[in-house]
């Protein structure tokens, strides 16, 4: 079976690093991944996403089709790529207004705010993402996306991003979706 | 099996490629998407002793991998459109002259500056004619990311081997991907190496075989005396205007890439046996192509998938093979039709060939080579 995620946000929200380690923690589970992303030339700001595919067979096309999961951390990709959902779920940050044209199921979680607040860091808003789209999928256990975590985000601050997955898949647990299945699965 | 795994990018495996086949020198002007060589070569090669030069520009950069070569040194550049075209009248000094180098062209939306962070494949024709002059060059284009490894270990060897530029035609969706990879053990690497001469006394730079012979190089700073110039020169390396010098080395370089074609011909195949229309796409491209094909497989129809590893010299004995039975041939590419012109040179009227061209900045969805394909049907 094969699973999309589409993690979209602004330029320097760290949503590659976050597709790069839901990537990771896949193959370490014995599992094929496959991760692209999409940018614009700015360094900073600007629309940034990326993408990642998840299968137990070959994955001959890199990109999603139809994505089981859309992170949105930005007002501008929900409104980009809300739309385009069909029957996939919708996370998107809780400070973003919601918009009755996007018809998808829809879970707003306090992302930003928990980096910001119960981390302690806004910077670490993308390992919260991940431990959300991990945490409903349910693809990897917390160890290996400790692993994951542990071998991908900068020297130094592995501590802080290992919390910061805690507090994700906390995000995850409470939003009272069941792990492991996308609204594909689940009846709206 | 996850042990060995490893979550690697298209340019990273390029440079790990590049690596085991003895890369010693990089000299690069970082661009877009492209960078990553550069920044992992000047982590990596100061490890071994290699060398990592950042130029004033990519004109510098493929000078500098050309002097490093003299030296007896396998040295590589990475760059994308814009400075593919600024190294393309050292491409031709190198072409002429035997050097061997290997360019690595993530190609990315052109023309100029275009679209700096979007896929494209529109350098097919630029590889091959970049330069001026009839020229001999190869090109070879990864599918995927294992294949960013394999192909530019084998550009090396073919630069080595054959003495001349090898190119390798990435895209930003392939080198920017990362996917799981398991890479072969080091040890069964046949490492690639140009063949030198023993001896300075009677060394001549120039001297081969005129049907195709590749001349023995003598590293610079290790007692050898050439002269080695862009100008037409004879088998001692001395410039020469006589029309038999000229047409005699021109005749030898074409043949030195024409009479080993065949061998060089590397590709993809899947369903191509029997099939009634076939894909013929490369890079990243091919990805979409190989999705729909499966579909169109599964609903019954005879559909086939041909990607093309080699681009130059253009594998046509393969092709028209390959697609013996095929009555129509799409060719997919994210350019306005570069590909498909080779491809309908070497069919020759023996199949409907049709051009499917994109030039969005974005990679085919599988479902536009799909209703291609319902269309040919």
């Amino acid at each position: 079976m094969r699973t999309e995620f589409r993690l979209s946000g602004s330029g320097g929200q760290g949503l590659l690093l976050a597709g790069i380690v839901l990537a990771e923690a896949a193959i370490l589970e014995g599992k094929n991944a496959v991760q692209t992303q999409s940018y614009g030339p700015e360094a900073r700001g600007g629309s940034s996403k990326a993408e990642v595919v998840i299968s137990e067979d070959e994955i001959d096309y890199p990109k999603a089709t139809n994505p089981d999961y859309l992170l949105a951390l930005t007002a501008d990709s929900y409104k980009t790529y809300g739309p385009l959902m069909k029957d996939g779920l919708i996370i998107v940050d809780s400070s973003v207004n919601l918009d009755s044209e996007i018809k998808a199921r829809t879970l707003p979680l306090p992302i930003l705010a928990a980096a910001a607040d119960t981390v302690g860091k806004k910077v670490t808003a993308n390992i919260v993402a991940l431990g959300v789209l991990a945490g409903l999928a349910g693809l990897a256990t917390r160890d290996t996306l400790r692993k994951a975590v542990t071998a991908r985000v900068p020297k130094g601050t592995e501590e802080l991003n290992l919390k910061a997955l805690d507090v994700g898949l906390g995000l995850a647990a409470q939003s009272g979706a069941p792990a492991g299945s996308s609204s594909k699965e689940i009846s709206p | 099996m996850a042990e060995n795994a490893k979550l690697m990018q298209g340019n990273e495996a390029c440079t790990m490629g590049a690596i085991a086949a003895g890369l010693q020198f990089f000299a690069g002007y970082p661009i877009t998407p492209s960078t990553e060589i550069a920044e992992m070569c000047s982590e990596e090669l100061p490890k071994f002793g290699g060398k990592f030069i950042q130029m004033e520009d990519e004109i510098g950069s493929i000078a500098a991998c050309i002097g490093a070569s003299l030296t007896g040194k396998k040295a590589m550049t990475a760059t994308s459109g814009p400075g593919f075209s600024l190294m393309q009248e050292s491409i031709g000094y190198a072409s002429l002259c035997e050097i061997p180098v290997v360019i690595i062209n993530v190609q990315r939306m052109g023309p100029s500056t275009g679209m700096p962070t979007s896929p494209a494949q529109g350098d097919i024709m630029q590889a091959r004619w970049g330069t001026h002059g009839d020229h001999q060059v190869i090109a070879l284009a990864p599918g995927n990311v294992k294949e960013c490894f394999e192909l530019t270990f084998k550009a090396f060897e073919y630069a080595e081997t054959y003495r001349v530029p090898v190119i390798v035609l990435a895209d930003e969706v392939i080198s920017h991907m990362r996917e799981k990879v398991i890479l072969p053990n080091p040890s069964s690497y046949k490492i690639p190496m140009r063949a030198m001469p023993k001896n300075p006394a009677g060394y001549k730079p120039y001297g081969a075989d005129p049907d195709g012979g590749v001349p023995l190089m003598a590293p610079f700073g290790q007692g050898y005396r050439w002269h080695c110039t862009g100008l037409f020169h004879d088998e001692s390396g001395a410039p020469s205007g006589k029309a038999a010098v000229a047409e005699k080395l021109l005749h030898r370089l074409e043949r030195k890439i024409e009479k080993n074609a065949q061998a060089m011909e590397d590709y993809y195949a899947e369903s191509m046996d029997d099939c009634d229309v076939a894909v013929v796409s490369f890079g990243s491209s091919a990805m979409a192509a190989l999705s729909a094909v499966r579909r169109a497989r599964k609903e019954g129809k005879k559909a086939g998938m041909l990607r093309l590893k080699t681009i130059w010299p253009f594998p046509d004995q393969a092709l028209r093979r390959l697609c013996a039975s095929a009555k129509k041939i799409i060719v997919p590419e994210m350019n306005q039709g570069q590909l498909v012109l080779e491809v309908e040179r070497a069919i020759h009227g023996k199949a409907g060939v049709i051009k499917l061209g994109k030039v969005t900045g974005e990679l085919f969805h599988p479902d536009e080579i799909y209703r291609a394909l319902k269309e040919a049907f």
